[in-house]
């Protein structure tokens, strides 16, 4: 080998050191990323999603609130490229709006959840020992309480806003998310890297962020894309118990739960906002595989 | 005529980089009742070559282009994969590396030899069970009536190899392969397991085939030697005519690389570095169990610029030692001193300011590195997080190591799956020295790679063991590589010290038992002296 080695022209050498500097890993899962096709559409088709829902009150064709009573339901026309509800509510419209909710809901419930899994998980599985038998039994008493009065109770003492909503789903999501980190990290601590990290001289905390996260971020990463259209549902879940979001505001869920009551009159009000939803859960998952493999510094030689 | 006869066999992996001829025209044959050693370093296609007989390389990438291999009037690359199957288990069977991980840590040790018994030849479970206890008698483990009841963790290394090849023999077939069936052994237990391998094959007169990195492995036991390289067989001959009379430079090589001679001993300082006094470590297995008591009342001191080298079997407590001194393992007992300073009570940043002064190389580059970092990313650490270099000057001092431990500077940004075993031991090796330590323990740091690897590695860790200035506490098993390396040399036996001296009056005039026991188990000491 050392032959090859010796073999790279010297001038060359300073060259690529300084054409690579400050190279680091999310670096290189970008470069790797941008060869993937699939993972790229599933990005462009979330980025695209959030803007609309950003731009939402500006670019809507109509108010969400603008009825149409003697209209009622009508299949797609000119005036209403997806149709009408029942109330004569344009459908475009009124995905928009749900878009804005059910992607917030979606990502921010799922940030929450991730921060709060992913550092109560490595902090147990790292410590061990009592503080983990502790921790984890913490973990699986609030497994143990019945979400949906954990939920109700919420709202009942705080009365009932999206913020809340938010923070609720992400409270319950975050106790998986803690496991899988927790496993992980027990797994990576006996690996003699993180020995190797320690005699270095390295505390804890840098051992968990430098060492042990990023590489348990596989299994992460896909629980995460898995955990979006999960809580994406629950909240539809919830808004269809009168627990979140109220009409007239809405959200996907909610507008499939409705499409589903009327799916033989009026399929249209459950095939639109479902392929809706279906497309952003693809994205996500193409986006989630991608991720994983670009961030597996050992999946491709390039 | 031959029992196996191999002509022109070509094996080629196709993958995304193009053709790999993995096995290029090669031809041998086995004898029965003979051993042939195929000799090669990883990647040289001697398992692929053996492998390809049975048809167990995946194919696609792998194929077979070309070549006839006959086993009794059978050509075997043209069989169809069941014929092949009547013939793998039955005429030819196989034995692996790792033993642990071809049993099924679920099952008996007694059923798991049964069930072949019981599908093969047709017996009721009773007479099966008698057979399989006969084959452990056979095989050398020591009371097979109650053994035959444990699971494969109960069983240490040794003891799971005999059984695989209890198993390998339950019926009795003609030709074995083994694939470096020792190399996860200790030297005492690889000794009598080539033992009992040689025993075997006079007594039911199998030909066996013994893939190996090491030529020093084979040096007793085998008939014919056949050395590949790069697919290519490029020399063959009878074991006194490799070992006396090579003739193709490779060959040369392998051999020059068998570490052998006695160190000079520099003149030592009488300074001691580090002083360990009346040592003892305990492992507690649970509230009702006694603790394991890993070592025992050690008490050693290494002095200044030497290398120590620290000689035991797996199991005696020689890598907790090593731990213990660098603070990775909790004590139970004892006290010891770097420089002057008390280890054992240090705490924070006083500890962290210590752990600069020491470090440790680890025996497996494939886990002592951090996958997701580079080599950048893993020798600029050590030197930011001890503000040895600033974050202006951190490029100069990574490549500054990679030039010490014989990297190439092109290679900075790559990832350690990007590298060779040896490659891999020298970047962990640079992790090391970054924080400019004095003190090392290097934990059998050789034990994982190739043979010619392994001098290089040592050769390089002497050469920087000098520049550095380092103290350095070699942890081996092997005694032929602590020799070759090691100014004086520590015998540690199940957590005690046993013998320590010089390596020359180590072995020139062994005291106790157990060190006289490991210098015989140093494979092919006949042919190398």
């Amino acid at each position: 080998m050392t032959s090859i080695e010796n073999a790279v022209p010297e001038n060359n050498i300073t060259d690529i050191a300084m054409a690579e500097q400050g190279t680091s890993l999310w670096k290189d899962a970008w470069t790797r990323l941008k060869k993937n096709r699939m993972a790229l559409f599933g990005l462009a088709v979330l980025v695209l999603f959030i803007i609309i829902a950003l731009l939402t009150p500006w670019i809507a064709p109509y108010g969400y609130e603008e009825q149409n009573l003697d209209l009622g339901a009508t299949p797609p026309s000119l005036q209403h490229w997806l149709g009408t509800d029942i109330f004569g509510r344009d459908l475009l419209t009124l995905i928009m709006y749900g878009g804005r909710i059910s992607l917030a809901v979606g990502f921010v419930a799922t940030a929450v959840a991730l921060l709060i899994g992913v550092t109560y998980g490595a902090i147990a599985g790292y410590v061990g020992g009592r503080t983990d038998a502790f921790m984890m039994r913490m973990v699986d008493i609030l497994y143990a309480l019945p979400f949906m009065i954990f939920i109700i109770l919420l709202m009942v003492v705080f009365g009932r806003n999206l913020l809340l909503l938010f923070l609720a789903i992400g409270m319950v999501e975050w106790l998986t998310m803690a496991r899988i980190m927790r496993g992980q990290v027990q797994a990576l601590r006996q690996q003699e890297f993180v020995e190797a990290a320690i005699s270095l001289g390295l505390g804890p905390l840098a051992i968990i962020r430098r060492h042990l996260v990023p590489n348990a971020l596989g299994p992460i990463i896909v629980y995460t894309t898995l955990t979006i259209p999960g809580v994406m549902l629950l909240e539809a879940f919830l808004s269809f118990l009168g627990l979140g979001i109220q009409p007239p505001q809405t959200s996907w869920g909610l507008l499939i739960s409705y499409g589903a009551e009327t799916m033989e009159e009026f399929p249209w009000l459950l095939i639109f906002p479902g392929l809706a939803l279906a497309l952003t859960l693809f994205s996500l998952n193409f986006l989630g595989d991608g991720l994983r493999d670009a961030l597996d510094v050992r999946s491709s030689k390039d | 005529m031959s029992l196996l006869n191999v002509q022109n066999l070509k094996v080629s992996f196709h993958t995304r980089n193009g053709e790999v001829k993995a096995v290029d025209d090669i031809s041998f044959t086995v004898e029965t009742g003979k051993i042939t050693a195929i000799i090669g370093e990883s990647g040289s296609g001697k398992s692929v070559a053996c492998y390809s007989l049975l048809g167990l390389i995946p194919t696609p990438p792998g194929k077979i282009e070309g070549g006839s291999a006959v086993f009794e009037g059978n050509d075997l690359l043209q069989l169809s994969e069941s014929e092949l199957r009547q013939i793998r288990g039955r005429d030819i069977a196989m034995i692996f590396q790792d033993p642990m991980t071809c049993l099924n840590p679920y099952m008996t040790i007694g059923h798991q030899l049964m069930e072949p018994i019981i599908f093969h030849k047709k017996v009721a479970k009773k007479e099966a069970r008698q057979h399989a206890i006969e084959l452990l008698e056979e095989v050398g483990i020591r009371d097979p009536q109650s053994t035959i009841d444990s699971y494969p963790h109960e069983f240490s290394g040794g003891m799971r190899q005999r059984v695989m090849i209890a198993m390998a023999l339950i019926n009795e077939p003609k030709l074995l392969i083994a694939d470096e069936p020792t190399t996860a052994l200790d030297v005492t237990i690889q000794a009598q397991i080539l033992k009992l391998m040689a025993d075997l094959q006079t007594k039911h007169s199998i030909g066996i085939i013994f893939i190996s990195h090491d030529l020093a492995v084979v040096a007793d036991i085998a008939d014919q030697i056949i050395v590949m390289q790069n697919g290519k067989i490029v020399e063959h001959g009878d074991r006194q005519g490799i070992f006396r009379n090579a003739q193709h430079p490779y060959t040369r090589k392998l051999l020059a690389a068998i570490p052998a001679g006695t160190k000079v001993v520099a003149e030592a300082q009488p300074e001691t570095l580090i002083s360990i006094r009346n040592l003892n470590t305990w492992f507690d297995q649970g509230r009702h169990k006694e603790p394991v008591k890993a070592i025992k009342d050690v008490s050693l001191d290494i002095r200044k610029g030497e290398i120590l080298g620290l000689v035991g079997e797996s199991g005696s407590g020689k890598s907790t030692l090593g731990r213990y001194i660098l603070r990775l393992v909790p004590i139970t007992s004892g006290s010891i001193s770097f420089d002057g300073i008390d280890l054992t009570e240090l705490q924070g940043q006083d500890l962290k300011k210590m752990r600069r002064r020491m470090q440790m190389i680890f025996q497996d580059p494939y886990a002592s590195l951090n996958p997701r970092m580079s080599v950048y990313d893993t020798l600029a650490e050590p030197l930011l997080l001890h503000k040895i270099e600033s974050r202006k000057t951190v490029e100069q001092g990574v490549l500054k190591l990679m030039d010490d431990v014989g990297l190439a500077r092109a290679f900075v940004r790559k990832y350690p799956h990007e590298f060779s075993g040896g490659q891999r031991q020298r970047i962990a090796i640079g992790r090391a020295l970054a924080t400019r330590p004095e003190f090392i323990v290097a934990d059998e740091p050789v034990s994982a790679l190739d043979v010619t690897i392994q001098a290089q590695i040592l050769d390089l860790m002497l050469d920087l063991g000098k520049e550095y200035g380092l103290t350095m506490l070699f942890v081996s098993h092997d005694l032929a590589v602590v020799k070759h390396i090691a100014d004086r040399i520590v015998v540690l036996y199940k957590g005690e010290i046993v013998e320590q001296g010089s390596g020359k009056d180590l072995f020139e005039n062994p005291q106790q038992e157990y060190t006289r026991q490991l210098l015989q188990s140093i494979p092919g000491r006949g042919l190398l002296e």
